[in-house]
């Protein structure tokens, strides 16, 4: 059994994985909303907020130094310019959906788009 | 065997590991989400699975992920490759165990587990959910590169004429 390089179970194993990925991607897809604001946390902790119909440039300072230049353009955000080694979070390209973000783990910083408060906080702040 | 030949099988075999973690530290990533890798590493680690038995190739990838943070890495890098490779050893040696499939079912079991245990430390070490974003795009590519390297791991096994009970 060790030598056999695949068999029947391996292929059903794959099989199912994918059908999760697929179902995923789609839940992920149908429940997409566009956002409207730009929230930066470095290390777990929100720095700034802003709004994302407001073309700004920004410089977050990250952990240990580090700097990311946040651009947010005609309703889309995006870093510029990173001081990172691999400059990862600058080719994560364009967000502008609920969910959303870059991340640039060198100087542990975040950008994430997030929507409308939902209405369930409003009542819950009214009943609490 | 004798120890001897162990201690210096298990080196050579970790030595091996390392040198594939920093070759593939420098391959440029094709896809601007962190974490989607080869996994070139785990070769060695499915194949000792296989040869050396569990605790060998647990062995063999804690002392892997250690050195490399120590030599390349800081304390980020080794919390991400930590919890990768250790959900991904776990889960590997499980479904070995449970002889129900061969070497690539388990491989792509692992380079599944090697993401979502990244993914997972992320979380935690940047308080966000958001990460969850790329589940999707990482689950795929643990899938495509466990199955690569499970095909790659199973020939190395079959070519190799060592077998476990020796050990």
């Amino acid at each position: 059994m060790g030598k056999k390089i695949i068999g029947k179970n391996d292929i059903y194993l794959i099989g199912i994985l994918f059908g999760v990925l697929l179902l995923m991607t789609f839940t992920l897809l149908f429940t997409e909303k566009s956002g409207n604001e730009v929230v930066v946390t470095v290390g777990g902790e929100v720095v700034k907020t802003f709004p994302l119909d407001k073309d700004t440039v920004y410089e977050i300072k990250g952990a240990g130094g580090g700097r990311n230049l946040l651009v947010i353009e005609n309703g889309e955000a995006y870093l510029k310019e990173a001081s990172c080694p691999d400059h990862l979070c600058m080719s994560m390209g364009r967000i502008r959906r609920v969910g959303q973000c870059i991340i640039c783990l060198p100087n542990m910083v975040t950008v994430e788009i997030v929507g409308e408060k939902q209405s369930e906080d409003d009542y819950d702040a009214i009943v609490g | 065997m004798n120890k001897t030949g162990k201690i210096a099988l298990y080196g050579v075999l970790t030595a091996l590991a390392m040198i594939l973690s920093y070759v593939e530290s420098q391959i440029p990533a094709f896809v601007a989400v962190p974490g989607v890798k080869i996994g070139l590493t785990n070769i060695v680690v499915v194949t000792s699975l296989y040869m050396l038995g569990n605790k060998g190739a647990m062995a063999i990838n804690f002392v892997r992920i250690a050195a490399v943070a120590l030599l390349f890495g800081n304390a980020m890098s080794f919390s991400f490759s930590f919890a990768g490779g250790m959900l991904a050893t776990i889960v590997m040696i499980l479904l070995k165990k449970s002889g129900k499939f061969a070497v690539t079912g388990v491989s792509v079991a692992g380079g599944l587990c090697h993401n979502i245990g990244q993914i997972l430390m992320a979380m935690v070490l940047l308080n966000t959910n958001s990460i969850f974003w790329y589940l999707p795009v990482l689950w795929a590519s643990g899938i495509v590169s466990g199955f690569i390297i499970g095909i790659i791991g199973a020939m190395v096994i079959s070519r190799i004429p060592l077998d476990e009970n020796k050990f």
